[in-house]
């Protein structure tokens, strides 16, 4: 995208019902997952989505909600992390500053479409900062997370604009996967091609990082 | 790199069948569409649903088109890395691995394209001839940067080819092959030490767009990728 804003001008007319329970119940089942375990979020979280209207803004939230993980995990990452070189702290900061523009974007694009942006969740890392080491392993699962949670996600997306916005995002999470990889000396593109994740995949890899 | 970094450069048997597993829906829609085409006008007519044949091939050809133009920039890329590991001049062995992983990579890339166009009643178009010399005979500086920046072409073809594929599988597969072309594209911009990039575009960076990627027009790369085609 040109602008870190989606534009589509004809679809800010279209109104999108039932957003503020559609927000709620995402949001209450991330936290209940973290409660209570991976397949009890997975559950509640199918039948949230197959009680509610689906469509372009849950799949936004639902890539909002990785974004607002991305970025206070790069955030708290560049205050807390011990003994990172020069190279590798620019790299967090840029990191960072990428998945604020994707949140930013995010909220905005839901806005544009007449959604209501979910609620920034609750994080915990755990030992995640405790060591370079700890906290380059961390950010490698979830680069490669956010890229397959995209490519899982974008074959749903109905409207043409939002997809565009989507690849213009998962491709910066591609190149971000594989600069942490280069970092941690691993191979930067392990596969010829990329995983594509569903959304219980996904709730399950990212259960540890949420409170509520 | 690390001998373990290396292991895990083997093969991964899992992401070729994830592949085809993706386009498992595209030969059904091959078959539907051969079975409309011979159903013909009168038919649809009597069913009450005229569109739908006319509908279903048109979006089959036109992700036909998409393939075929991934294709030629696959066989490019494939081509390259090939005459790159032929010539020997990569000496570093973390270089060298990785060439030789990106170009076995492409051509994973240029046989699915190719059995997927064959899976949709398409005809895979012919490897372009191509014209690499002049960039190898500048030496190896030249061959990394020339394969930085095919390699963001090659990312920003495929983002640029997102909202033009009608089928869900098909766009599936792009995807995952989109994706990995970035993760090629990052690395070797920061092998050839190019930064993140200035965020305000064009094909040199490891985030050359900063953090919202730009997508290319056909006719913009194909001007790009002249000067290496015969």
């Amino acid at each position: 995208m040109a602008s870190s804003r989606l534009v589509a001008p004809e679809l800010a007319t279209i109104k999108v019902h039932g957003l503020t329970r559609e927000a709620f119940l995402m949001r209450s089942t991330l936290a209940a997952g973290a409660a209570y375990g991976a397949l009890s979020a997975t559950g509640l979280i199918s039948s949230a989505l197959a009680e509610t209207s689906g469509g372009d803004v849950d799949i936004l939230n639902y890539a909002l909600t990785l974004e607002f993980l991305e970025t206070e995990f790069y955030t708290q990452a560049a205050k807390r992390v011990k003994g990172l070189a020069k190279d590798e702290s620019d790299l967090t900061k840029e990191l960072r500053d990428n998945e604020a523009a994707h949140v930013d974007a995010l909220t905005a694009t839901i806005k544009d479409l007449g959604g209501k942006p979910v609620a920034k969740p609750t994080f915990a890392f755990g030992g995640a900062f405790g060591s370079r080491m700890a906290y380059l392993k961390t950010a490698n699962v979830l680069e490669d997370t956010g890229v397959s949670a995209y490519n899982g996600a974008a074959p749903m997306i109905k409207s043409t604009d939002v997809l565009a916005a989507a690849g213009g995002i998962v491709q910066i999470e591609a190149r971000h996967a594989a600069l942490i990889r280069l970092v941690r000396n691993r191979p930067p593109a392990p596969r010829a091609f990329d995983a594509a994740s569903d959304m219980d995949e996904i709730l399950k890899a990212v259960k540890p990082f949420i409170k509520a | 790199m690390t001998d373990s970094a290396l292991r895990e450069l083997a093969d991964d048997p899992s992401s070729r069948k994830r592949f085809f597993k993706m386009l498992g829906g595209a030969g059904a829609v091959s078959a539907a569409t051969a079975f409309l085409a011979a159903c013909g006008d009168d038919e649809d007519k009597a069913a009450g649903k005229p569109p739908a044949a006319a509908e279903v091939m048109d979006n089959n050809n036109s992700d036909l088109k998409v393939l075929n133009y991934a294709l030629t920039l696959e066989f490019l890329e494939a081509d390259f890395y090939k005459r790159v590991i032929a010539s020997g001049m990569v000496k570093d062995a973390k270089v060298a691995s990785i060439a030789k992983k990106f170009g076995q990579t492409e051509q994973e890339h240029v046989e699915a394209l190719t059995a997927t166009i064959k899976k949709l009643g398409g005809t895979p178009v012919k490897a372009p001839k191509t014209n690499f010399q002049p960039t190898l005979d500048k030496g190896l500086m030249e061959v990394l940067n020339t394969a930085a920046t095919v390699e963001n072409l090659g990312a920003a073809a495929y983002l640029g080819q997102a909202g033009n594929i009608k089928s869900k599988e098909v766009l599936a597969a792009a995807l995952s092959i989109h994706s990995v072309e970035a993760r090629h594209a990052a690395a070797l911009n920061t092998l050839v030490g190019r930064g993140f990039g200035d965020g305000k575009g064009g094909l040199e960076g490891s985030l050359p767009d900063g953090a919202f990627a730009k997508p290319m027009s056909e006719a913009a790369v194909l001007k790009a990728v002249k000067p290496f085609l015969a």
